[in-house]
Order: structure tokens, then sequence, then C-alpha cells
């Protein structure tokens, strides 16, 4: 590890300050001090933003609020989440491991970086680690990688379980930076890696997450995750996905969709959604609408067995939200 | 007196210092004024060292070394082979030329003041290459087998090929045949605790806090290496956090600590990551192996072949009992097994438990299952069908062989009964329900050994050998051994293990502990007290070492292995695909048990491990470099908690007055064998697609 210096700051303000002059943030430090150990990532200043009051979790009205540095496990055990949100409270369980999800904060899940091996080699190219020396992953060994939104630069899919139940549920995120507040769709929030895969999101520099909003729907309360792994537990997704329905006298008035570890960022399936709309809860209509989840799908060498895998997963979460509905 | 305490459910004696952290492993030897060393691994599969750009390096703060082939010193390498060294080949001469042999292979050593400044040095340093690409895959059409020379002698332990009748053309006359390819992947030990060793000089004397479990071994190693008389080393391992195989040879990285603590005049502590435990340390080979079984369709066995294939490295010819077991299993009057190496681009592999008969007997018994549904038999009645009298490889009795026994237990406790023949019949609400199972089979080794005890005047008794305990409690179940030997309250037996200075016992492995050093360990404690009985103690202690062995007139007479039966039962998502094992039973007939709590725990955790192999463990390598993309315990499947359900162990009641006075057969490697057959099994029951590639994981059952 790089030797670094760490400040804590107590307020918000010397937080925007501390980040506006090139410091990095660090919450749980789950990702980053293992990335930190391998050299990957190698910040020479840190500040600790842990004291920061920005750990609630609220609901106001059917809306949910999650302060930026509410840790997985307090979100997934709070009551209100658990009855309103019960796909957030899924999702993060199902995510990392008790131990992670002790430390870690909504705002750093987001964040989180990749899991691609080479992204963690420094003897390997990637492109996302440093900028045009290449991408070992598509020639490589990719049985993990996405198939949706890669290019030829990068391939590499994005880890949150949570952050695709945000996708899906619409969730906005309130940020503060130095030149004031904003608030947008979380699902802003992921870039494509295009040509440029070393930039991941759209954080303006000096920009810190205060909160992330989930509005309540009518379909919140009965939405439900999948995740498919070889391993019950402590295993990043093969294929998951997040699906909400809105039911009523057996057809689907509203769906709310988005799929995880097929896409290079949380993937929300709009034209699946549209599919479904006015449709009865029906297996059949499942599996046509999932299979327009493979639009412009682009398999890699090692991870064709996705395209028969997202449809499947797709149908069994719909069948889930379904029977919840 | 007699205590009656083999037998006994007797908790870990060491389970306190265990749990407080008293108990110290390796990397806890502290020694003062130390420094500590990072290996730096070569970053190419294939090539030689250029360049090495030690200069800013050496300029770095708290550095206070930097050896690589170059600046460091040539060491002797004097002619050692262990039989847990490869018969074959010449072990790995590290920091002695340019060569790249496999990637990650140690090319360099940083030496530091702490931990972190060794570190930032070795992340710093800059090496060149010339590389080629490495050879890596097994399945390359580019790779060379080789019969395994130590395989071609007479009478070899692992002979190449064997034979008996005509396998071949009772294959081809066979009226019911199953002929397939199994493949098992390649598999790394990731034991809890990390390989490490604190070495500190004194002279030309050298002390090794080291992770082995051979630590006699590791002393003639090093000795070897340097070039020293044995005695010059002392090798200390008290405790070992899990091994599994990993820890039986002396790996470079305890030169590398020696080499280095010479070299800058100070003890240094050298602990590998766990990264570097995916390519240093040695792992399963991965194989491929042919089984072809011939059976009259009444389900009489008429021939078996088994050719099996299992990776190497160019400079060791690294054998395992791979086809061992399709010899003596079933009654069969043809038999042909062919066992073959391929020399790889990789480190040496090395026993992991299990070794070998975990691999065999997943091709013998997953094609076994498969005969039982082509001939429409239920698997256990097909087994009982090819039940030998005696061993046919061997043509001798069986000391003992419990094998059907530990199949009527196990079908009982699991419920076989009530599993409907036909493969996809079975479902739990959406989930595809599948019951398997398979037989098991170790050999009951015994080896040499040696013990010593020592009766003291306060009435408690000191026993000494230098055995390990990695973790099945060996303390504890010597210490039965003993208390009962010498009549004495278990409180009153202390024993120690883990130094090279005590009396020597064979590795820690093969299952043979409770035999070779319990058998020497009785043998002590009968010595030292018939030295008691010749003279009154008078205060002073009385001791006595001894040695045990088996009767050779008797080896020669029986076979001897221990055998098992497991069942397991899995459901599988058919629309996902996930596969969960739900339940596993096993029994085992494995001769006396000496502690069934123990023993119970040694097979819970051979069935994770058969587990692992059978739905998750693979280490995948990047065919381009040899580099193992998934050598991180996110990234390297074991199971977890979640994952393991109810498994239960029983033991059939056994009592075999061949193996040796103990009557034991071991324990330890057999719990892994079976275990992954049986998965494979439960999974063609489940889904009816039949996979023969491990680990079986949710794409090869996708598309049912």
């Amino acid at each position: 590890m790089l030797p670094f210096t760490l400040e804590k700051v107590t307020s918000v303000q010397a937080a925007i300050a501390a980040a506006s002059s090139g410091r990095r943030f660090i919450a749980g430090g789950t990702t980053l001090i293992d990335l930190m150990r391998e050299e990957v990532d190698q910040p020479a200043h840190l500040v600790d933003i842990n004291a920061l009051p920005l750990s609630e979790i609220r609901i106001e009205g059917s809306d949910l609020v999650i302060g930026a540095l509410a840790r997985m496990t307090d979100i997934a055990a709070h009551a209100g989440v658990q009855r309103l949100h019960p796909l957030v409270a899924e999702s993060l369980v199902e995510g990392a491991s008790p131990q992670l999800r002790n430390m870690a904060s909504i705002g750093g899940n987001l964040l989180q970086r990749v899991r691609c091996p080479y992204f963690r080699m420094h003897d390997a190219p990637c492109n996302k680690r440093s900028p045009n020396s290449g991408c070992a992953a598509i020639d490589g060994l990719n049985a993990g990688h996405a198939i949706l939104g890669t290019s030829n630069h990068c391939a590499a899919t994005h880890p949150s379980d949570v952050a695709v139940a945000l996708v899906a549920l619409d969730a906005t995120m309130q940020v503060r930076g130095p030149r004031g507040e904003r608030t947008f769709p979380v699902e802003e929030l992921f870039r494509l890696p295009g040509d440029t895969p070393h930039l991941e999101h759209t954080l303006l520099p000096g920009e810190l997450i205060l909160a992330v909003r989930i509005p309540g729907g009518p379909d919140s309360r009965r939405a439900r995750y999948l995740k498919v792994r070889d391993r019950a537990s402590y295993e990043f997704a093969l294929v998951s996905a997040a699906a909400a329905l809105d039911v009523e006298d057996g057809v689907i008035r509203q769906a709310r969709l988005a799929v995880g570890g097929v896409g290079t960022r949380p993937w929300r399936l709009r034209t699946v959604e549209k599919a479904l709309i006015g449709k009865p809860l029906d297996r059949k209509i499942f599996e046509t609408a999932a299979r327009l989840a493979l639009e412009g799908a682009r398999p890699l060498s090692g991870n064709h067995y996705k395209l028969e895998l997202l449809p499947r997963t797709i149908v069994r979460a719909l069948e889930m939200a379904g029977e919840a509905a | 007196m007699t205590t009656n305490v083999i037998g006994t459910p007797l908790p870990r004696v060491d389970g306190r210092a265990k749990v407080t952290g008293a108990a110290r492993y390796a990397a806890d030897f502290n020694q003062g004024g130390q420094a500590y060393a990072v290996i730096v691994g070569a970053t190419v599969g294939l090539g030689r060292v250029t360049g090495i750009e030690t200069a800013p390096v050496e300029k770095m703060p708290g550095v206070v070394a930097v050896i690589t082939h170059r600046n460091g010193p040539r060491l002797p390498y004097a002619p050692h082979k262990s039989y847990i060294d490869p018969a074959t080949g010449e072990r790995l001469h590290v920091l002695q030329d340019d060569q790249v042999h496999f990637y990650g292979q140690p090319v360099a050593i940083v030496v530091a003041d702490t931990l972190d400044q060794a570190e930032r040095a070795a992340a710093a340093l800059h090496i060149s290459y010339t590389a080629e690409r490495p050879l890596v895959d097994l399945a390359d059409p580019k790779a060379r087998p080789v019969v395994p020379a130590a395989g071609k002698q007479p009478d070899a332990r692992l002979p190449a090929d064997t034979a008996r009748g005509n396998a071949d053309s009772a294959l081809a006359d066979a009226p019911v045949k199953v002929d397939e390819i199994y493949e098992i992947a390649r598999e790394n030990h990731n034991p809890m605790e990390p390989h490490a060793t604190v070495a500190a000089w004194n002279g030309n004397r050298l002390t090794l806090w080291s992770k082995s479990q051979f630590v006699v071994n590791e002393q003639a190693e090093i000795a070897a290496v340097f070039g020293l008389p044995p005695e010059n080393i002392q090798v200390i391992c008290p405790f070992i956090g899990g091994a599994f195989g990993t820890s039986l040879r002396t790996w470079p990285h305890v030169t590398l600590a020696a080499v280095a603590a010479r070299q800058v005049g100070r003890p240094v502590k050298l602990v590998l990551t766990r990264k570097q435990m995916f390519f240093m340390t040695g792992h399963r080979p991965r194989t491929l192996q042919r089984m072809a079984l011939g059976a009259t369709a009444d389900g009489k066995l008429t021939s078996i072949v088994h050719e099996g294939t299992g990776e190497t490295s160019r400079y060791e010819e690294f054998m395992e009992a791979l086809t061992s077991v399709t010899s003596f299993l079933y009654s069969t009057p043809n038999v042909q097994t062919r066992y073959r190496l391929l020399p790889l681009d990789i480190g040496t592999p090395n026993h992991m438990r299990g070794p070998g008969e975990a691999s065999g007997v997943f091709a013998l018994e997953c094609a076994v299952d498969e005969l039982s549904y082509k001939l429409g038999i239920d698997p256990i009645e097909l087994r009982r069908r090819n039940e030998p009298a005696i061993d046919e490889g061997e043509n001798k009795p069986f000391s003992s062989r419990s094998l059907m026994k530990c199949h009527d237990l196990a079908a009982e406790r699991f419920g076989w009964s009530r599993r409907l023949p036909e493969p996809r019949s079975m479902r739990d609400g959406r989930l595809l329900v599948g019951m398997g199972m398979a037989s098991a089979s170790y050999p009951a080794f015994h080896a040499p050994a040696d013990a010593r005890a020592r009766l003291l005047a306060d009435g408690t008794a000191e026993i000494e050998v230098a055995a390990s305990d990695m973790g099945p409690g060996t303390y504890t179940s010597m210490t039965q051994v003993a208390a009962e030997t010498l009549g004495l309250p278990v409180e009153r037996v202390r024993l120690s293990l883990g130094r090279s200075d005590y009396p020597p016992a064979p590795s820690h492995g093969g299952s043979w502990t409770m035999a070779s050093v319990g058998s020497a360990i009785r043998a002590a404690c009968m010595a030292v007290q018939e030295e008691a009985a010749k003279r009154p103690q008078g205060g002073r202690p009385i001791e006595a070492t001894a040695s045990a062995q088996r009767d050779p007139d008797v080896a020669a007479r029986f076979s001897m292995h221990s055998f098992g039966a497991v069942f397991a039962e899995v459901a599988v998502d058919p629309d996902v695909g996930t596969i969960r094992l739900r339940r596993a039973v096993g029994a085992y007939g494995i001769g006396r048990v000496v502690n069934p709590r123990l023993a119970r725990s040694q097979c819970i955790g051979g069935m994770i491990g058969g587990m692992g192999m059978a739905l998750m463990e693979r280490t995948v390598l990047d065919p381009r470099d040899g580099r193992p993309v998934n050598a991180h315990m996110a990234d390297y499947l074991l199971p977890v908690n979640l994952d393991i359900p109810q498994l239960e162990a029983h033991f059939v009641e056994e009592i075999d007055p061949h193996v040796n006075a103990l009557g034991v057969k071991g324990l330890g490697e057999i719990a892994l064998v079976g275990m992954a057959p049986a998965i494979a099994n439960a999974v063609f029951h489940a889904t009816g697609k039949r996979v023969r590639s491990l680990p079986i994981r949710i794409e090869d059952v996708l598309t049912v």
C-alpha cells in the first residue's frame, strides 16, 4: 500500500472543500482499502467522512430517504424499508457478506469499482485502470463479464446489487458540490464505458452524495429481487433481476425491471417493461417479453450462457413479483 | 489400571488454546530485530528475466536487501527427496538462474524493516522479461502426455499401467457399455492459515518456525538445499491452521526466508499472500479421465478400462493415486488402467485431500451410476452385484471391508427407499430434486514412526513426537492413546508435537497419522511402563523412546483399505439452474474410531471439501500467460455457511485385527472421496443431464 494522509471531517462543507482540492472520500472502505492494498487505487490523501450526519434512514410520505452513509446492514434491517421497499432490503442482503455489509455505506456501494480480475492485476492491461493500455478481458477469461453496454475497451459489469434495485425503482440521488446541490436519477450516475472506461460515474469534482430517495409506488411493496449465482452467499451475480409489477384485476398496469451481472451499468429494461403493460400475469407473456432484453447483447467468448440465463432470470423474477402482486 | 479413553468423544485438548489465541502458529513466532521479506513473482508464464532494476528499490525507505538470481547466493541444492516429493525430476532451484518456468515463480525477494516497506518495495521493483506463450491447458492438442517414469518401475507404488484379463476386448464384447470422459478442474488447498516461515540463523545453525505438515522432512530438505548437516536445522511448528496437503512439501519460500535471513544477518519473517498460494505451493492437478465399463445385461461388470491423465510441471513428475482404486473396488475379470502425465508450464502440483482417489473415484463412481441407468438397476444393487470377495487386483484378502454395510447404513439413514428411480421425476414445488450415491475408498497406510514417553515424579506423563496436527485433532486423539496405554487420566498427559528434534514421524497426511504415530506412542508408553517396572522412580523422570511399524508379513498378506458410502440430495432450479446440496449422509468403515466427536468433525469437513470439488472449486488459468485469474477468496468459490446443509457422518462397527495393534485405518482423506460423484449423480437424477466435468455450475445445467 502506498503511504497516504487521512483527515477526518465533521461537516459536509469541509468534506466538499477537501474533495474540491483533489482529496478522496473514504466511508466504509470495503472497496477502497482492498484496492489500495493491491495498489490498483493509489489515493495520496483521504478524507474520512464517517462522522458526517448522513446516516439517517427515514420515511417521507411514501418515499424512502437513505442517508449516503447508512450501512447496508442497517438499511436492510430497517422496519420501514422492509415494509415499504422489500426489494431494497432483499437486494442488500443478497450482496457481499455480513462483515462487509456492516461497514459498507449505500453511497460507497453505488460507487464501488468493478470486479473484473484484470482490473485488479497490475501486470495485465486494463483501460479502466490505466487508460489506453488495452483490455485483457475482451480476449481473455470473461465468463463474468457484461453482454450489454460493452465497448471494445471494457466489458466489466457493475457489481452492485442494490443499484439494480434502485434503478428499477426510479430512485434519485441528492448530491452537493462546490457549485451547490443537485438531484438526478440514480440511473444517470453510471456511465457506459465507451472509449473512456476509466470514467465510471457522473459526479462532478468535489461532489458528495448526501442521500438516495426512493419513491413509493403501488408496485414497490411487492417488488422482488432475484440473484442467480453458483454459491448461496458472498458471490457476485451471474445474472440478477429486480422486478416490480403493478397488477389490477390480473392485468399488468405498470412494470419496472432492471438487471445486474449483464450490463456495464445497472441495466433498466424499458422495452421489456413496455411489452408487459396491459398483459396478464402469464409465463408465456413473460418469456416473450424477456427475450427483448437481449436486444443489442454482445456476448464474449466466455459468457454466452448469459444469453440463456438472462431471460430465464427475468421470467422468474417477474413470476416472483407477480406472485407477490 | 485402564482408563478406556479410546473411543470416547473427548473435546479437543487444545481447543481452549486455539480459541483464546494462546496457540502459536508459524507467523506468531516473531523474533527480536526481525526484518520482513516479500516475494516478487514472475509476471510472465514462460521465459527469462532480462533485467531487474534493484538500485531504485534499494534506496526506498526501510529496504534492507533486494535479492535476485544475480546477487543471491548459489545454493548447493544437494540431492534430496522424500516420499512426499515427486520421484522423477528435480525441485525448483529458486533464484539460481534467469529462467521462468511458470507464472508467479519467485524471481526476487525484498527485505525491509517493516512489512509495509517490504510490500511497497516489492511492488515498485521493475523486472523485464523475454516471454513466450506457456502451455497451461491440459486439453491443448499441442500437449504431449508422458508415461510417468516412476510408474514404469516393476515395484511401483503407483504403476503407470496395470492389467488383468483383457479389458479392451472384453469391453468390445460387452452387451452394455459406458465409455465417457470425465474432467476435474485444478483446485487449490486454500487453508485458512497462509504459508509462513520465520527464519533465524545462529552461525551455521538455522531455526525455522515454519508451517509444515512434515517438520523432519523440512529439516532434511533445507539442510540439503544449504549443504548443511540436518542437525544444524531446527524446524518448529506446533500448530497448523489447516493445510489439506499444501504444507507436506517444503516449498521455495522456506528456502527464500532462510536465504534472506542469512543475507541480512537478522531473523526474517515471510508470509505468503493468499494470491501467492494459488501458484507457489502446489494444487490438485487438473485431470482428464476416460472411464469405460462393460457389463452383462444383469449388471455383472465384465470390463473396466480407466485411462487417466493429470497435469504436472515441466521439471517434476507429480503422481497421485488416480487409477489405484479401479483395480479393487469391484469384482471383474478384466481391468486395464493407464496413468499418464502431461507436463505443462505450471508449478508442480501436490497432494490435496484425498489425492488421486478423490479424482479417480469420481470418474469410476459416475460411470457406475451411468451404467445403473442403462441397466435399469438400482445403483446400490448394482454395486452389491459386483462386490468382490477379495482384492482382485492384488489377489489377496482385504484385512476388512465394510463397504456394503456402509451402503446399507447410509441408505437407511438417508431414506434412499423414497427415491423414484426415473431421472427428473422428483420435485419439491418448482425445484427438481435428485438423489445420488457413490462409494468411497482410501488406503489404510502405515509408516514407521518413533515417539518418546516420559513419566514424571508428579504422576504426569509427557509425550513427544515430531508429528503435526493440521486440524483433525491429533493432539487430542494421541493424548487418548497415551492416556489409555499408560492408564492415566487424559489431563495428566501432555503431548508435544511439531519439532524436528523430537522422535521422527512420517508426514501428517495420507490418513496414516493415527496408525503410524498412534502405534509409536502406544509402543513408547508401553516401553516406559516396562522401564518404570524395572526400577523405582526416585524422583527422576523415566523416559523411553520406541518405534512402531506395520508387520511386513501381515502387510504382504492383506489388502488394507477404508471404505465408505456417500448419499447426497440436491435441488436444481429448472429456471435459472441453481444447484443446491440439500443434505448428505456418509457412512464409513475405518476400523476403530478413537474419538467419535473428532471423527465426525473430520468427516463433515471432508464432505464439505467434496462439495466444493463438485460444485464450486476451480482455479482458472489465463492461457496467454498462465496466470490464475481467480486467485482471490471472493472469486475462487468454496462453500460458505449458507451453502452447507445438514451433513451426517456414521461409522459402521469394524474390528480389523490386521492393520495395527490399535485397529485403526485412519480417517480424513476418505471423507472427501465419494462426495463429488454422489453429488454429480444426484444432479443427473434431478435434471436428466449428465455433467462429467467438475465443478458443475449453473451454466452446465441451463440447457436441460
